[in-house]
């Protein structure tokens, strides 16, 4: 069976009419990794063995009859999602060898539909960046050049579902590290609404804006996942108690009268002609399709960069602090407790991991609090307004992923500002905790894949899958050649 | 006569009674096997969550009533961040602009007079663990089964002027806590904790001076003392031209003495900012109403009902109702037996006497207030002598037991054995003749001599009602 961009629908068939075992299956995609990711680098830990047993209970109740959607199905994960008895780096050397003793929330619903785990995918340290190249252990390489960067940071996560290492995998979006390294590397891949998802296990980064969300072959995909993983958690209180609708109820459902918003400054000199115009043709398509485009704009966009970064890194100045070298992970040396953990912290963390931390405290220190974090919450309300203001006119909005395709790796390491406003197209969903899914809207010259966002409602990931999935249908995607 | 005058404001921090901790579902009893009585959440392993303890939340809610504040409709939690090996996650989740309660007032009586002292604020918070040193092996253990226990802390105004002040406040907080059923305040436990701040000024000055801060007071005992130190400590740099330091400082009991912790320089920027896993709360009216009309009865009420309804005296309502644990006693010995006045007065008079000479501690008795209240009973309606009684509380303090199975084992009921009073009586009047014709020449004191030596005789064995009519009939019939 060729399992290279194989979606879940066809290997759930292939499963049922017994055209393969879930052992045969997961076989095959360990097979693919063994070959493709010396050179790919995107798992960090594989877990054949595991595997093997997950995938012989699956294949008991496929035999009984009672097969869910994910039942033997192999998936992949991002190395910060906790899972029991499997390391959990955050491919940082702070975790290397931190093995947690409970199951992430997601994990728990997964089991239950009885996937299999096939390892913990490579990402930048705890989250931060959008390269994956910030990874203490697998700085995963882009399947379509492997001089390229696939994105991040769930850049193992990408990849592996792109060279067809994984059908499919979880990653984790704080500011774009789903829907940018889906773009980069030709994939698809949702952050639904905050509170959507439980983070119950998800080590955290910034807490207000943190969360799950699936990559996949394609918006079915991403809706059959999402369908598996979502819903309320006591275990998290900021995960939202509202209905569950089938994700998928609005795919295949034509799209004639949706008003598909342009905001103009998502469309600036600060995006490369080539990716203006993907989208732009893209939309176009749309409307031939029956949609209705919406010029408007969003002032306040020029602002969501320092605003994201303030909130992001003081939520991560905290939420990293517990990293001390006393409990668990690197312990470095010292004769007392501040030596202990100045010298765990130096070593433990990498740079960028550090600078965050330092501007996050910076932000948060006394005398500085008004002027960075405080004005930086007043930013995100003028942000929230004005997403308000344009689904006043439109159901959903259309935004180019990122500003350019794939970059070279190490072509923005000396310059983390410029790393940074990279981010402008995806940091404002995660301020306004809207869902948004990447899907690939066409290839530069140099077979590099281009990535559009469609930018939903809270709590409508039914229509903005509906639109990714409707491009779809009249899109060829081009695998790479790894 | 000092030429300064102190003034003080109190931290105080108190350990909620909730079953399980604040943001998990651990156990929040006090003790155990250390890391017995934590898990991924309390002891902050990656990507855990703190979910709000809504017991907690009903819990500071009433302690806001009964200290008279106003209560937030709107509240909302932040991060205190720092580092500190007891504390697993780096940051204690507390609350700073949006805490629960808000300016209240308790009133509180010293050396006979009433005064008001103002709450600034309550909020909750988290407990850290506890950290313990090994010399020997020159190393430190963590345990964090204290780590995330509710805690509240109450913040006063500078409203104290004496230490005399300080202790009857504390004295009302701990009665009002545990009445309510917020706190069991066992100081030794540290489930509540006080922390001092404390100032001089020229007597006559409007200014306050340069405050320091006093830790790790452990007893009420320890407060007192810290304070007068402290004080004595703080005249002394002033009368010599000296400047206050604004520290904390910490208390040596063995020396009897201040010593400095960590001065104002280096104190900790907390980097406060609210805490995004736990969204903010909004109470109704409805709920707060329901949970103010489930706070039980409160001291002041009942001494209160004590006076108005049983006719107990108020000094001795006081009393009682002083310590919750003998004001529980006692109800559950009036229901068995519902001669409050009686059981008042041997709680007092024969029971406390004996806890306050150290022979009985009121936090472990071996008995009840029900197994006391038969005792009273038995005494009151002529079956044991008070006697006797006093030899079966001794017995019930040492090894427990019920009154009756005691004067069962022990022969010690009173037997209104008519045959032997008379034995008994007839030879007391025989062998005193002269004792009897005192009586007969109307001294009725020498009536007491006979009584005296009759129950003595008779150890017990009648009552003395039944003594007296037998020895009336006697001296009389004589006549």
């Amino acid at each position: 069976m060729d399992i290279k961009r194989t979606n879940i629908r066809a290997l759930r068939k292939a499963l049922d009419s017994k055209e393969i075992s879930a052992a045969e299956l997961c076989g095959e995609y360990f097979k693919r990794i063994e070959d493709a990711d010396p050179r790919l680098l995107s798992y960090i830990t594989v877990t054949k063995e595991k595997a093997l047993q997950d995938a012989e209970k699956a294949q008991a109740v496929i035999n009984a009859g009672n097969s869910a959607p994910l039942t033997g199905i192999p998936l992949a994960v991002k190395d910060n999602i906790c899972i029991d008895g499997v390391r959990t780096t955050c491919a940082s050397k702070m975790l290397e060898n931190f093995i947690p003793p409970y199951n992430a929330a997601v994990i728990e619903k997964l089991n239950a539909q009885g996937y299999v785990l096939l390892g913990k995918t490579s990402m930048d340290e705890f989250a931060m960046g959008g390269s994956t190249q910030t990874s203490a252990f697998a700085k995963t390489r882009n399947p379509y050049d492997l001089e390229r960067v696939p994105g991040g940071s769930s850049g193992g996560s990408a990849a592996a579902v792109a060279a067809g290492l994984a059908p499919a995998a979880l990653g984790s979006d704080t500011g774009g590290s789903i829907r940018q390294p889906a773009s980069f590397c030709g994939v698809t891949g949702i952050k639904p609404t905050y509170g959507r998802v439980s983070r119950y296990g998800l080590v955290a980064f910034a807490s207000s804006l943190d969360q799950i969300g699936p990559i996949a072959n394609d918006a079915r995909d991403c809706a059959l996942l999402l369908n598996a993983i979502c819903g309320h958690d006591r275990h998290d209180a900021t995960s939202a108690n509202v209905d569950t609708p089938d994700f998928s109820e609005k795919i295949g459902k034509p799209i004639s009268g949706l008003k598909i918003a342009l905001p103009k400054e998502f469309f600036s000199d600060a995006v490369e002609p080539a990716v203006k115009q993907h989208v732009l043709d893209a939309s176009k398509e749309l409307e031939k399709r029956g949609a209705v485009l919406v010029d408007c704009s969003m002032p306040g966009l020029k602002y969501a960069v320092p605003a994201y970064y303030l909130i992001a890194c003081a939520e991560a100045a905290s939420n990293l602090s517990r990293f001390d070298g006393i409990k668990y992970g690197f312990r470095g040396e010292g004769r007392t407790y501040e030596e202990l953990i100045r010298d765990s912290r130096s070593r433990g963390f990498g740079e960028e991991v550090k600078r965050r931390i330092l501007l996050g405290n910076y932000a948060l220190s006394s005398g500085y609090y008004d002027a960075y974090y405080k004005k930086a919450l007043a930013l995100k309300q003028e942000i929230i307004k004005e997403y308000n203001d344009i689904f006043g006119i439109a159901d959903v909005i259309l935004t180019p992923t990122a500003p350019t395709p794939a970059y070279k790796i190490g072509e923005q390491d000396n310059d983390p500002v410029k790393m940074y406003m990279a981010d402008i197209c995806t940091v404002t969903v995660n301020i306004a905790k809207l869902p948004a899914v990447s899907t690939t809207c066409g290839y530069t010259e140099n077979g590099l894949p281009v990535g559009m966002s469609i930018i939903g409602r809270r709590f409508d990931e039914t229509t903005v899958l509906q639109v990714a999935d409707e491009w779809e249908n009249g899109f060829a995607p081009i695998s790479p050649k790894l | 006569m000092s030429a300064y005058f102190p003034t003080m404001g109190l931290e105080i921090h108190a350990e909620l009674l909730t079953k399980s901790k604040v943001f998990c579902t651990c156990s929040a009893e006090f003790g155990g096997t250390p890391n017995s009585r934590c898990c991924p959440v309390c002891s902050g392993l990656p990507g855990t969550l703190p979910v709000l303890n809504r017991k907690a939340v009903e819990y500071i809610i009433k302690a806001g009533y009964v200290m008279n504040c106003e209560i937030s409709r709107f509240t909302k939690w932040d991060r205190k961040n720092y580092f500190y090996p007891d504390l697993p996650k780096a940051y204690q989740i507390s609350q700073m602009p949006r805490p629960v309660c808000l300016s209240g007032n308790v009133k509180i009586n010293v050396n006979g007079a009433e005064k008001n002292i103002r709450i600034n604020r309550i909020h909750l918070e988290e407990d850290a663990g506890k950290l313990v040193h090994d010399d020997v092996n020159r190393i430190s253990l963590a345990d964090y089964n204290r780590c995330g226990v509710p805690l509240i802390e109450i913040v006063t105004e500078p409203d104290f002027h004496s230490a005399d002040e300080v202790i009857a406040f504390i004295e009302k907080i701990k009665l009002l806590l545990q009445y309510a059923g917020i706190c069991d305040c066992k100081m030794e436990q540290g489930s509540i904790r006080c922390d001092v701040n404390i100032s001089i000024a020229p007597k006559g000055s409007n200014e306050l001076g340069t405050r320091t801060e006093l830790k790790n007071l452990n007893s009420l005992k320890a407060i007192s003392r810290a304070i007068e130190a402290e004080i004595e400590r703080q005249e002394e740099l002033l009368d010599n031209g000296e400047r206050v330091i604004q520290q904390t400082r910490r208390f040596n009991e063995q020396l009897g003495e201040t010593t400095a912790m960590r001065s104002k320089e280096d104190a900790h920027d907390y980097r406060y900012f609210p805490d995004p896993d736990i969204p903010p709360i909004i109470f109704t009216e409805e709920e707060l109403e329901e949970i103010r009309r489930s706070i039980p009865e409160l001291p002041e009420q009942r001494v209160e009902r004590y006076v108005n309804e049983y006719g107990i005296k108020k000094a001795d309502a006081d009393i009682i109702v002083g310590n919750k644990t003998i004001c529980d006693f006692f109800d559950e010995a009036i229901a068995e037996y519902n001669n409050p006045k009686a059981v008042a007065n041997y709680i007092i008079g024969e029971l406390m006497n004996r806890i306050n000479r150290g022979e009985a501690d009121m936090e472990n008795l071996n008995f009840g207030g029900a197994e006391f209240a038969q005792l009273v009973e038995f005494m009151q309606t002529d079956k044991i002598s008070q006697a006797n009684a006093k030899t079966i509380l001794r017995e019930m303090i040492e090894n427990g037991g019920s009154p009756k199975d005691i004067a069962d084992r022990d022969d010690l009921w009173i037997k209104e054995d008519s045959g032997a009073i008379a034995l008994v009586v007839d030879e007391i009047i025989a062998n005193n003749p002269k004792a009897v014709e005192q009586y007969k020449k109307g001294d009725q004191k020498v009536f007491g001599f006979f009584m005296g030596q009759a129950n003595k005789a008779l150890k017990g064995a009648a009552s003395p009602k039944a003594i007296q009519e037998y020895i009336r009939s006697k001296l009389e019939g004589n006549s």
